[in-house]
């Protein structure tokens, strides 16, 4: 987990530094503020993984010397085939277009989304894993 | 319905979804959605190609008059946003990166499986969307793909054509920061034991690092399109002087979404490169370690410097941002030396993923130098919006994009579809591509340098121009023929199939570990994992990387094959990655 | 040992590093004698030349960096093709190489960027203006040349752009000219009326946006008489090819009689004048 977090620190730190000097050559305000904001970008999550680091101990992908067996179980829970994102994906372009055409469509979209999303919940509830 | 899973299948699994076009609406398999995002991808990709046939052939001529100019604002408008942000970007991160990265790590599938689809559908409505402006009354978008503030006001192109250009973006937008958000997750959470991350394939790193990016630039963009949304139509002024805006912030915004995404484009098929070079060497990817750290700084310097699109505004700091840009040339030189280095000394063949891959190293040499070129803000001031600028961007981008792109799509095809392509198709459309490409795009340098703006639909026949644009209009069609030989190809492998066997190029990385095409969840049986070439390890086990801090036999060690028993652990469905987590809390 | 290799082979080495400076110099002064320019122009102003000097410069560097690298690469690939089935040997590292091409490099980009400084700094140095002062505003699809302390002399665009696709030349005196003295400096202050537009004269090496709210102070000091093509080259929508206009260079003579006429006769300027567009300098 170590190195996870330290790429992403080093985005953090990057554009720290980045931010600094463009700052005081430039004063110009909304060149720093994007980066700003991609400093912490980086030290969020990199910071979240390194605190995490520390308190779990290391994953078998962490251990150069790992055997398979240490991988053996389940990965992970994985959804089967679901509709349901194409018709949140209906939902959302309608409502996009709402944007462009008047909001008639954002009525269906929003609607078809809320259906959408209470499909979805119900699938992973129906399948009694999470 | 949710399964547990396991990393290597008990039993040969077999998907209990739907078939048929219902299975490619509803799959959640990381495999067919990167199939349908290659696919789709595609057939974007040749739609704007046909737009750039149009353009070439209205710009044949001087005074020519095959199209409109109206619609030679379109064409170019859509030509630059169906190939930016509908092919190159993608075609890498959502069809190549979604199908091959989880195989690379040995993975059963992405993270978030229904994020991934519904990334695909957003996607694919907003491509729709994009391209569906050309049946509204006034036309589709025509301010350009970087839709410049004003011009891209209510007032100066109104019309449903350029807010459905701005939906798209929105849609597809999010499509990419989803697609974004799961390559890093399913990088840093699904990896297979011993797999670390400096053993992580080249191609997996590019990605990681391409999804980085797109979490950086990508939210701009989105964030500047509602302000412009706000300026169409809820009179915000946010970018009109009238009301008290700054026009020029739409550039910043733009552009600082828009540099990175120039290396979002790049980095995967720099990726791709990588592996296809040191496989078709055998040898090991040469300066892994360099490459990686070249990757990573390439990254972070193209997120500061955004501004040297803006050189002519006379707004912009000039040094900081020309030296920021001049020093992406040494990770890039690294790069280049590496590749090389990979080549050196290695058993070279030239099956067709290795010729687009060398066609690639020649081409984006040329317009990486032209870059450096264009850094400099004196020789920025003499060729800045002039042919010169779309020569040098083409060569990087359609060298990356097509030579890159085509590269590995040769190379993963088998893998995909279990299926070889032809070599001598292959071949032929590479010679066609490779010579069509200089055709078309070195005359333009001279064009460039010779005074024509980039974006006219006309010019006169006293400028001087003539020639060299038929030249280039030439060299497209060449382009043309060795896109087509390649749908050909495509074609007689759906005909005529030969069956590609697991592993047909004698690969290094796992993913031709597992059968072509892998089953549902990817993976029987994964080899130890040693080195960043695991495959390559368990194949040729007398011959493998020379490195000072490796035990000489520990690649044989772990020998234990099929996990027996489709017994669900104890604790199914927690995350296996803390099961390792102290107790404290 | 390696010192004493180094001392053998010393003399030899200097001997070829001499060669290949002389004929590197030799090639430039073939080059330059030729009137090689490698597509761009020289131009015609002294801050145009500044430019084409630094671009002859990292013209010769880019073309020798891109010819040494496709060397390695075409040696390469032609000469490591696979002959046998062997497994070639697997290295994978070489550190002190590593180093060397990544040095490399970053000295190369800090030698440019100096002189791109320099240059720059040049091009951008603005002094005091000696010859005309002009306000230059550009709008959809025209162009307006206000001439500073001279009654309101005004050049302009004389009618919206029209029907298109008709011989250029037919066009020409359509569009305004833009009349400075050579050998003089005159400074252009460049503004917007309504979207982005690109000022740019190709024989002067010089290209600069006109943006809405902001206004860009530049000068040229021109060097040669002539009549130069000029056009707009950022994309400011539907007309946006036929936004050309004119730079006239005439000599401090021509230039006082020619602003004494236009004071006494603003209305013989719209529409400029009937020399075509596009042959070049004279």
């Amino acid at each position: 987990m170590k190195v996870e977090a330290y790429v992403l620190i080093f985005v953090g730190a990057f554009f720290a530094v980045v931010c600094g000097i463009y700052w005081f050559l430039s004063y110009e305000t909304s060149g720093t503020l994007m980066l700003l904001g991609t400093c912490f970008l980086g030290f969020v999550p990199g910071g979240y993984y390194y605190w995490w680091s520390r308190r779990m101990k290391p994953r078998p992908e962490d251990d150069p010397q790992a055997k398979r067996e240490d991988g053996e179980g389940v990965v992970g829970a994985f959804p089967g085939s679901s509709v349901w994102p194409f018709v949140l994906g209906v939902s959302a372009a309608s409502v996009g277009l709402s944007l462009v055409f008047g909001f008639w469509t954002a009525i269906v979209g929003f609607v078809v989304a809320a259906s959408a999303v209470m499909g979805v919940i119900r699938e992973s509830r129906r399948g009694g894993l999470i | 319905m949710t399964i547990a899973v396991e990393r290597t299948l008990p039993i040969p699994a077999e998907e209990h979804g739907p078939t048929g076009l219902l299975k490619w609406i509803t799959s959640t398999d990381h495999k067919v959605i990167g199939k349908s995002y290659t696919i789709t991808a595609f057939v974007f990709f040749c739609l704007a190609g046909l737009m750039a046939m149009l353009m070439r052939t209205q710009l044949a001529s001087p005074d020519n008059n095959i199209v409109s100019l109206h619609l030679y604002n379109e064409l170019f408008t859509m030509h630059g946003s169906l190939m930016l942000y509908l092919f190159a970007g993608p075609f890498a991160f959502g069809g190549l990166a979604n199908y091959i990265v989880p195989l690379q790590i040995g993975a059963p599938d992405m993270a978030f499986p229904r994020l991934n689809a519904l990334s695909y559908w957003l996607y694919a409505f907003g491509g729709l969307i994009m391209i569906s402006g050309f049946l509204t009354t006034g036309g589709a978008a025509d301010f350009g793909w970087v839709s410049y503030a004003p011009l891209s006001s209510a007032t100066n192109t109104p019309g449903a054509g350029p807010d459905m250009w701005i939906v798209a973006l929105v849609l597809t937008g999010f499509s990419a920061i989803f697609t974004g958000v799961n390559i890093c997750a399913t990088v840093f959470y699904l990896r297979a034991p011993g797999l670390t991350m400096f053993r992580l394939p080249i191609f997996t790193w590019n990605m990681l690092v391409t999804g980085i990016l797109i979490l950086i630039a990508f939210p701009v963009l989105t964030a500047a399109l509602v302000m412009l949304w706000c300026d169409r139509h809820i009179g915000s002024h946010i970018f009109s002087v009238a009301g008290g805006g700054v026009p020029v912030l739409w550039q910043n915004l733009f552009w600082f979404f828009g540099h990175p995404e120039v290396y979002i484009l790049a980095l995967p098929y720099f990726g791709m490169v990588t592996d296809i070079l040191a496989v078709f060497s055998r040898k090991p990817v040469f300066g892994y370690r360099g490459m990686v750290f070249a990757t990573m700084s390439i990254a972070a310097l193209s997120t500061s410097v955004w501004a040297h699109h803006m050189f002519t505004t006379g707004t912009v700091l000039l040094p900081f941002f020309s030296l920021m840009s001049y020093l992406i040339a040494v990770p890039t030189g690294i790069k280049f030396f590496n590749w090389i280095g990979t080549l050196w000394r290695g058993s070279i063949v030239f099956e067709t993923p290795m010729l687009f891959a060398v066609g690639f190293l020649i081409v984006f040499l040329f317009g990486g130098v032209t870059g450096i070129i264009l850094a400099s803000p004196p020789l920025d001031f003499a060729t800045h919006d002039t042919y010169f600028v779309v020569a040098h961007f083409h060569e990087v981008l359609f060298g990356s994009a097509v030579f890159g792109g085509f590269a590995g799509l040769y190379y993963w095809y088998p893998k995909m579809t279990g299926r070889m392509l032809r070599n001598d198709l292959g071949k032929a459309s590479f010679w066609f591509m490779f010579v069509g490409f200089w055709l078309t795009f070195v005359p333009q340098y001279w064009l460039g340098l010779a005074g024509m703006p980039r974006r006219i639909a006309e010019y006169s026949p006293l400028s001087g121009w003539t020639l060299l644009n038929r030249i280039s209009t030439s060299g497209a069609y060449l382009l043309f023929i060795a896109v087509f030989l390649m749908l050909v190809n495509f074609l007689l492998s759906f005909l005529k199939p030969v069956p590609a066997g697991d592993n047909p190029w004698d690969a290094h990385t796992l993913e031709w570990a597992t059968s072509s095409p892998p089953p549902h969840h990817n993976f029987y049986w994964i080899p130890p994992v040693r080195s960043e070439r695991p495959l390559w390890d368990h194949n040729h086990p007398e011959h493998t990387t020379i490195h000072s801090h490796m035990p000489a036999n520990s690649v044989r060690a772990a020998t234990s094959t099929v996990h027996s028993g489709p017994g669900v652990h104890p604790d199914h469905g927690s995350r296996s990655d803390f099961r390792g987590e102290d107790g404290d809390e | 040992m390696i010192s004493r290799l180094k001392d053998r082979v010393a003399p030899a080495v200097t001997r070829r590093r001499l060669l290949a400076g002389v004929g590197a110099l030799a090639l430039a002064g073939v080059l330059s004698g030729c009137n090689v320019t490698f597509g761009a122009t020289k131009g015609v102003t002294t801050q145009a030349h500044e430019e084409f000097r630094l671009w002859y410069g990292m013209a010769i560097a880019g073309i020798a960096v891109a010819v040494f690298v496709w060397l390695l690469i075409f040696w390469s690939i032609f000469r490591y093709r696979r002959r046998d089935d062997h497994i070639p040997k697997q290295t994978q590292e070489h550190v002190p190489l590593e180093i060397t091409y990544t040095v490399i490099p970053i000295l190369m980009v800090i030698v440019i960027f100096v002189f791109t400084v320099i240059v720059e700094n040049f091009v951008d140095s603005n002094p005091t203006p000696s010859g005309a002062v002009v306000n230059v505003t550009a709008y959809q699809w025209g162009w307006i040349f206000q001439y500073a302390h001279a009654n309101g002399v005004t050049v302009r665009t004389a009618e919206k752009a029209g029907p298109t696709l008709l011989p250029r030349s037919y066009f020409a005196k359509r569009y305004p000219t833009l009349t400075l003295p050579v050998g003089e400096t005159s400074r252009i202050y460049l503004r917007s009326a309504d979207v982005v537009h690109g000022f740019y004269v190709h024989s002067f090496n010089f290209d600069r946006y006109a943006q809405p709210g902001v206004t860009n102070v530049f000068s040229f000091t021109p060097t040669t008489t002539g009549w130069f093509p000029a056009q707009c080259t950022q994309y400011c929508g539907l007309y946006h090819s036929e936004m050309l206009f004119n730079v006239h260079i005439v000599t401090d003579a021509q230039y006082t009689t020619w602003l004494k006429n236009a004071e006494l006769h603003p209305q013989s300027l719209t529409g400029a004048t009937s020399q075509p567009t596009r042959p070049g300098p004279q």
